[in-house]
């Protein structure tokens, strides 16, 4: 087959050390690469498993630095073993390592000996939110002016346009709390994990700030950052949450700095 | 005023070397750790280095903090994650996000490694080897230029630490590197730690080793710590850890190059089990200390080898 | 369209006056202002749960040297106490606590 024949051409062509090397990178019962040696003949054996850890270990590392509060809660030990099992399932794609983990909190839901922690996944998300903020592109944060400005009749079609740094995180814990918590070393009143938080997670210039949401927040913030108009949200958030406080809401979103920018919709 | 525009001011001395005023100046690792201390302890002479790849991100307090600290310093981009000594193309969006550092920084020092990362769609996150023969040396070679097209300078190429060799090398790293920096036309960073812990685990003489190595190429050196293991054999076999202080056998190597050379810009790396900023502060002093020593050395009258 | 439940012009206009009035925002803030409001309503709505940890949280750096700790090996474990998941109590009135492999 052409198909077939040309792949192949292509493949002899490519040195084949590399892949070679690869190989047994991430799978400690990978046979030795043949090919490579020690000085006089030395075994090569601890030579290449040098690779092999430096590879795991500084993955591992990245991960315990991205996730701390997440490493906090299960223990050092406990967490290398889980990155560890992750790390082989799935390394990175990208040689970018403040992008790594994106997955590593379903990775966690599955993992059989996290079950007994199900607030876990959630606050690993957040925690990754927290770092995405932390690099998100420099943007200013809506002027509440802006908002003022819009004349009465035209505000239900305000749409906003979301600050790149904004995250939101739901969760059926109080996922919230256990990562606060965790994210600094000092001791904490025991948490109830039963109690369901939301996550808002913004950077206002430099500083990135997790909050909680009030009730009917994260519907009403999720509606706006989907780029529905101000009236739609609203509206969504009360049926979702009769409580809701639509002053309060606004007053919050505005200082956290959720937006960059707004403009307004075409219809009413 | 300050070292950054004598050194844009001053006229090269050698290729790959630059005024006199940044040769004597030593560096440091920078590391967000620090920065407070940095700033605070204000305008010693010293240049940082950083990883590139840790400020390729959009925006935020990377950004903000290496701003601040190359509105005061020199700063050397150092990048990690090229993998130029791979045997696939390579990343043209990797590329793109160098260039864009190196336009924006404008880094008085840019570096990468004679080594691979990047695999198959895979990034492993180390320095990995590759076996010194007239193809990889031609594969090299293209990146290289590659890269230097893109970002319109020339780039110094580190040598490794490394731990194994490949059955099918057919010359050493040095005549490697050489007919590299000849081909290519980058300089060379010299790592003199990597070059310590090279020779010893591949039971070479570090002297005989420095001896080969194309000096006159050299436009920095790195100097950092290393740990101790033990190979199959259970002889000594060193891990390239950057954890703690520079090792005295690699100072008096260090002391060797520079009184045959002249000052060269000097950075000692740091990086992990960080310490206070003075313990790494105390560490570039010790590296200028000597730089001081031989600062009457002008290269052109230097050792034929410089 | 699935939202049955229209806000009038009238609720949108006293709730936007009020957050903007609340905060005082009538006249640009200076970087301070914004931060003394969001201190002030920080218990009231949007509770803030953390800031700062920004000056050295670098997240994960990018490595050009090896490590010295041995850390690639094994698929097991063993259970080791330490972690903080022991104060936090989960569904079910159980204390979460971590399974030692058989």
């Amino acid at each position: 087959m052409p198909a077939a024949e040309a792949t192949s051409v292509a493949a002899q062509r490519l040195p084949i050390y590399a892949a070679n090397l690869a190989r047994g990178l991430l799978d400690p019962d990978h046979p030795i690469p043949a090919g490579i040696v020690g000085p006089n003949g030395k075994r090569p054996v601890k030579r290449y498993n040098v690779y092999r850890n430096n590879v795991t270990a500084s993955l591992v590392d990245a991960l315990a630095a991205i996730f701390p509060a997440t490493r906090r809660i299960t223990g050092v030990e406990f967490f290398r073993a889980m990155a560890r099992f992750y790390v082989r399932s799935t390394p990175p794609r990208s040689s970018l390592l403040f992008e790594y983990g994106r997955d590593f909190p379903d990775f966690i839901a599955r993992y059989e000996y996290a079950q007994a922690m199900p607030y876990l996944p959630d606050t690993a998300r957040i925690e990754r939110a927290w770092l995405d903020a932390y690099h998100a592109a420099d943007v200013p944060t809506l002027a509440p002016q802006a908002l003022g400005a819009i004349s009465p009749d035209l505000l239900a079609n305000v749409m906003f346009v979301p600050h790149p740094a904004t995250r939101i995180v739901r969760s059926r814990f109080a996922a919230v709390r256990i990562f606060a918590a965790n994210r600094q070393d000092g001791p904490f009143d025991r948490i109830e994990a039963s109690v369901p938080e939301d996550a808002l997670v913004t950077r206002r210039d430099l500083e990135v700030t997790v909050r909680r949401l009030p009730p009917g927040g994260a519907a009403f913030l999720t509606q706006l950052l989907a780029g529905r108009p101000l009236g739609d949200a609203a509206a969504s958030a009360f049926n979702g949450a009769p409580g809701f406080d639509l002053a309060a809401n606004i007053t919050g979103m505005i200082e956290a700095g959720v937006f960059s920018a707004l403009h307004v919709g075409d219809h009413a | 005023m300050t070292a950054v525009t004598q050194f844009r001011a001053a006229a090269p001395l050698a290729r790959f070397r630059f005024s006199a005023s940044l040769a004597s100046v030593a560096g440091t690792s920078f590391k967000p750790e620090h920065f407070r201390a940095i700033l605070d302890q204000g305008g010693h002479e010293v240049f940082f280095e950083v990883h590139a790849e840790n400020y390729m991100g959009f925006g935020g307090p990377p950004h903000r903090m290496l701003t601040q600290i190359r509105a005061n310093y020199p700063v050397s981009l150092h990048g990690v994650c090229m993998s130029i000594g791979g045997p696939e193309p390579l990343n043209p969006t990797h590329i793109e996000r160098f260039r864009s550092l190196v336009r924006r920084y404008e880094p008085a020092l840019v570096s990468e490694h004679l080594a691979w990362s990047t695999h198959g769609g895979i990034y492993f996150n180390d320095l990995l080897p590759l076996p010194y023969t007239e193809a990889t040396l031609a594969r090299v070679a293209q990146h290289i230029d590659q890269v230097q097209n893109a970002i319109g300078r020339p780039i110094l190429l580190e040598n490794p630490s490394s731990y194994l060799t490949f059955i099918e090398s057919t010359m050493s790293e040095m005549a490697f590197l050489s007919a590299l920096a000849r081909r290519s036309g980058c300089g060379l960073l010299l790592d003199i730690n990597n070059l310590f812990v090279s020779a010893t685990n591949q039971g070479y003489s570090p002297t005989a080793y420095l001896a080969e190595f194309p000096l006159d190429a050299v436009g920095e050196i790195h100097l950092a710590g290393h740990a101790e293991q033990t190979d199959d054999e259970g002889d000594l076999l060193l891990i390239d850890s950057h954890d703690r202080k520079v090792a005295d056998p690699v100072w008096t190597l260090f002391e060797s190059v520079v009184a045959s050379c002249g000052p060269i810009p000097t950075l000692v790396e740091w990086d992990s089990n960080l310490p206070e900023w003075p313990v790494l502060s105390a560490e570039a002093a010790a590296a200028r200390a000597i730089l001081d020593r031989h600062a009457s050395i002008e290269p052109r009258h230097a050792h034929a080898g410089c | 369209m699935s939202v049955t439940t229209k806000i009038s012009a009238a609720v949108l206009v006293s709730a936007v006056t009020a957050a903007i009035t609340s905060a005082a925002f009538a006249a640009p803030l200076t970087q301070a202002e914004v931060a003394a409001a969001t201190a002030a309503h920080k218990e009231k709505c949007y509770g803030v749960a953390l800031k700062g940890q920004n000056d050295c949280a670098a997240g994960p750096g990018t490595t050009c040297q090896g490590t010295s700790t041995v850390d690639f090996q094994g698929n097991s474990w063993k259970f080791v106490q330490g972690g903080t998941c022991t104060s936090i109590v989960v569904p079910g009135g159980k204390h979460g606590s971590l399974t030692p492999l058989p």
